[in-house]
This record gives C-alpha cells, sequence and structure tokens, in this order.
C-alpha cells in the first residue's frame, strides 16, 4: 500500500473530532426502555397524587409520596431501580390506566411485575376480576385462585401489590364484610377509593356488623355476594339477608354465576 | 493514526462481555456507560440528525440487549463487542436513513433531570471552541455529502476507528472493497475541501471590501465559475 498523503492524514485527525459524547437523554431513555430503569409522573386519584412509575415493560408501581425525590428514593429501595421524572406518562398509557380506573376492564394496561412470586401475580390478576364499584373477600380470591385454605397469603400478597389503584386491592375486603386493611395509606384511603366508586363504605360495615354475608331474591331465589350488580338490583321487598352459606342452602338459594358467592366445589 | 476501537471506555470488552454472560441486567448499564458515545457517533455522521441517532442509538442497545439474552455464556464470550454493535446500529441507520422509521419503537419522554454535559474540555478557551465547532460542523457536512457507500466505511474507519476487516465484517463487504472505498471516500473529500477553498477565494476577489481571509494561497483563484463546480463535486 503506498503511504499516507499529507491530505489523508489531515482528513484523519479532522474525522476523528467527528467522536461526539451521546445526549444525556440517551443512558436513561435506553435503561428506561429496557425496563432497567424506570420513569415516573405524578397523576391525580380519589385520594390525592400518587406517582407512577414504569418502563418499557409496563407500569412498575403506584406510590403515595410527599414528592418526587421521596418517591425516587423510596422506588430505589422497594424494586432496586432507579427512577427519573418525567412531565407526564405517555399519551396512551395514561389514557389506559385512566379508563382502566374508570372501570373499563377490557381496557388492558402492561404491566411489569418482575421479581414477585407465581401466587403474588395470580393473587393480582385474579384482583383484576373484581369489577368498579363492588368488592369481594379475601376468601373469594382464595377460592377463585384454588387456593382457598390460603387466605392469610391472599391478603399479604394484596399488601404487597405494587400497582394499587391499577390491580384494585382495595376491592378485597374482609371475610367477615369489614373493609379491612390497604397498603396505599391505610384504610381511611380504602374507605375514600371505595366510595368514589360508587360505593358507601358505612353501608357496608353495617351489614358486616349485622353479620350479613349473602342477599338474595326471593322472586329468582338466587344469592349474591352484597356488592354484586345483580344483588345491588333487588328491590327491598324482595331482599333476603344471609349470614352463611349454610343458611343459603337450608333455604334453596342457588349461588350467582356473576359474583361467585362461593368457593366452587374442587374439581375432584 | 488512532487505532482504539472505541474510546471512552471504561472496562476492556473481555471483562464487560463476562459481566454480560454473568448477569445480563446487572452489567447492561456498564455497556450502554462504554459503548453510547461511540455508538450514537456512528448513528449521527451516518444520519446527520441528533434526534434519528439517539433513537437509532437507542434501538441498537435495545436489539443488543435482547440477542444477548437469548445467547449462552460461550456465544457472548466470542463475541467481538465493537464491530457487532457497529453493525447493529448502521443496520438501523441504513434502514432509517430509506424511511423505514416505524421499525423503530421510540420511546419519547421528556426527561426532567436532564442535564447538557460538558461537550468539550475545560482547557479550551472560547475562540478555540468556536473554531473546532466550525470546524467541526464543515467535516460533518462534507461528510454527509458523500454517496452511503463511501460514507459508511469512512465513519467506521476514521471517525470510528475500527480496523479494516471488522469493518469488512459490519458491511458485509470483502476488505479489499473497503479499503478502496475508504480511499475513494477520502478522494471525494479531497475534491469537496479543495473545491470549497476556491469557492472561498473567489469570494474573496470578488467582493475586495472584507479583508482577504483566504488571500494567501498559493494557487490563483479560479474566478470561473467556482460554485457550480463545487455542486458537480458534492452532488
Amino acid at each position: 500500500m503506498t503511504s499516507p498523503s499529507p491530505f489523508d492524514e489531515t482528513a484523519d485527525v479532522a474525522l476523528t473530532t467527528l467522536r461526539t459524547n451521546a445526549p444525556a437523554s440517551l443512558r436513561p431513555r435506553t435503561l428506561i426502555a429496557l425496563g432497567l430503569a424506570d420513569a415516573y409522573a405524578p397523576i391525580a386519584s380519589p385520594i390525592g397524587s400518587l406517582f407512577v412509575a414504569f418502563n418499557g415493560r409496563g407500569v412498575s408501581a403506584v406510590e403515595l409520596a410527599p414528592d418526587g425525590p421521596s418517591f425516587e428514593r423510596e422506588h430505589l429501595a422497594r424494586q432496586g431501580r432507579v427512577a427519573h421524572r418525567v412531565e407526564a406518562l405517555p399519551s396512551g398509557l395514561a389514557r389506559a390506566i385512566e379508563r382502566r380506573l374508570a372501570g373499563d376492564r377490557r381496557v388492558r394496561v402492561p404491566l411489569d411485575l418482575r421479581g414477585h412470586t407465581a401466587f403474588e401475580r395470580e393473587v393480582w390478576r385474579k384482583a383484576l376480576d373484581i369489577p368498579r364499584g363492588e368488592v369481594r373477600p379475601y376468601g373469594w380470591i382464595a377460592a377463585e385462585i384454588g387456593r382457598p385454605a390460603a387466605v392469610r397469603a391472599v391478603g399479604t400478597a394484596l399488601g404487597h401489590n405494587p400497582v394499587p389503584l391499577i390491580v384494585p386491592c382495595h376491592r378485597v375486603v374482609r371475610s367477615d364484610g369489614y373493609i379491612g386493611q390497604y397498603s396505599l395509606g391505610g384504610p381511611v384511603n380504602k374507605r375514600a377509593m371505595l366510595a368514589a366508586e360508587g360505593l358507601d363504605p358505612d353501608g357496608l360495615e353495617e351489614l358486616a356488623r349485622a353479620g350479613v354475608r349473602f342477599v338474595g331474591s326471593d322472586t329468582t331465589r338466587i344469592f349474591c355476594l352484597p356488592t354484586c350488580r345483580h344483588a345491588r338490583r333487588i328491590m327491598d321487598r324482595h331482599l333476603v339477608r344471609f349470614r352463611s352459606a349454610d343458611d343459603t342452602a337450608r333455604a334453596g338459594y342457588r349461588a350467582c354465576l356473576v359474583c361467585r358467592p362461593v368457593a366452587r366445589a374442587a374439581v375432584a | 493514526m488512532p487505532v482504539l476501537s472505541c474510546y471512552e471506555r471504561l472496562m476492556d470488552d473481555a471483562a464487560l462481555l463476562r459481566g454480560l454472560a454473568g448477569d445480563l441486567d446487572g452489567a447492561f448499564e456498564s455497556l450502554v456507560v462504554a459503548q453510547q458515545h461511540r455508538l450514537f457517533t456512528i448513528a449521527l455522521r451516518v444520519l446527520g440528525n441528533p434526534t434519528d441517532a439517539e433513537d437509532v442509538a437507542q434501538e441498537a442497545f435495545v436489539r443488543a440487549y435482547r440477542a444477548l439474552g437469548d445467547w449462552d455464556a460461550a456465544r457472548i464470550g466470542e463475541l467481538r463487542l465493537s464491530a457487532w454493535l457497529a453493525t447493529i446500529v448502521v443496520n438501523l441507520a441504513r434502514n432509517r436513513g430509506r424511511g423505514g422509521a416505524a421499525a423503530i419503537r421510540r420511546v419519547s419522554l421528556t426527561l426532567l433531570d436532564e442535564l447538557d454535559h460538558p461537550s468539550s474540555a475545560a482547557t479550551e478557551t472560547p475562540h478555540d471552541e468556536l473554531a473546532r465547532r466550525e470546524s467541526t460542523a464543515a467535516w460533518a457536512a462534507r461528510l454527509l455529502s458523500l454517496p452511503e457507500r463511501y460514507r459508511l466505511p469512512i465513519v467506521l474507519r476514521h471517525v470510528d476507528g475500527l480496523p479494516y476487516h471488522d469493518i469488512a465484517v459490519v458491511l458485509g463487504r470483502p476488505e479489499g472493497t473497503v479499503k478502496a472505498q475508504v480511499h475513494r471516500g477520502l478522494a471525494l473529500l479531497r475534491a469537496v475541501l479543495e473545491a470549497e477553498e476556491r469557492a472561498a477565494v473567489s469570494t474573496a476577489t470578488a467582493a475586495p471590501a472584507r479583508t482577504a481571509v483566504a488571500a494567501a494561497p498559493a494557487t490563483p483563484a479560479a474566478p470561473a465559475t467556482p460554485a457550480i463546480r463545487l455542486q458537480e463535486v458534492t452532488s
């Protein structure tokens, strides 16, 4: 080969100066797209301003925090990922969350639930089936996922729900009908969420105090969980209250197929 | 000639590859840190637009991550990291250049904690920096005026500093072809530069009111239609 000309050497030096630094956004954007870091933004909710974290895999956290820096610290400690504040959620995701919170269960909100057990994910997936404005007892979830004895574990899993509101753990109540605990700031917030969905938290607890677990209609002779949308259509003069599944059986009522108020017989 | 295959590298490739093979999620940020400026530079010098270049560099990392996730440690260990990443970014940049933008899913986020980092050495005077920037912009424009078949090898050889045998793999062309294209590309750059100089001289001659900045050259000014000749060279 011929030796490089003076021009070639000048050009080589000049072309080397074309090396440039990537914009500071490239690294966080890339890590967020891969789910190795998260982005987050505040959203409005019935219980005040919440922070929603997400990445290329889906929504990874919904959390109450006094401010952004506190959220970032909490998020890093909880999930091990850095969270970068963004101006707003991507519009598609924001719309999906909004419609989901408004009760549209056909909308799929992508979730990033890595690092959680299969049992937890199963509990959360089942909670997603509970319609807006209705509640189900912990035991209902346990029965529905085929683990009727795992009521306490269901409660624990719901307490670990990283994406409250989207996975509506506020719609899961104690098996005796009392509203119970809530991971997102305690029972007051749980009541506020349910009230925002059109439920009457005081009325629910009144039923619980009276020991009412199921309600039925003396015209259809079908019984439901008290907040089932079919139960709420029963007129007062036809409403029958039951304190246990045994009572419904003695009265000859059959279970609603929509709210499935008692554990389905195990498939033997 | 600079022979570093990538610059500002915090770890050597072998250590990085071992890390990626052992813990992809844990080590991937190191790969981004080590290679982000390089991949962005290649995309920028091929495409000419920083927004497109950032998208392409991001997508290149996403593709690399997915591939690494599918491969076993042995395959990852054998990678020629710099050449492999250059292949991904060059292919994405070529598709983007041909209107294949739809293939790239842009994560468009306005990060609020973004800070522009200093792009030049702290010792540089403002005057130096200005001169350097003007010169950089001029060379970037010259490079972009080359047809793609010369631009790609020049970017990889002279901007990025990849060895010829790696460039041959990246571009899927025989090494001899790559060398010839680099040689031809440099000749074209020289022609562009000379045309610019002739144009500058003729401007200076035509407008004597301005101090003759470029009036010192030994070659006499070519007053006849230098602008047209420049067009011929660059188009």
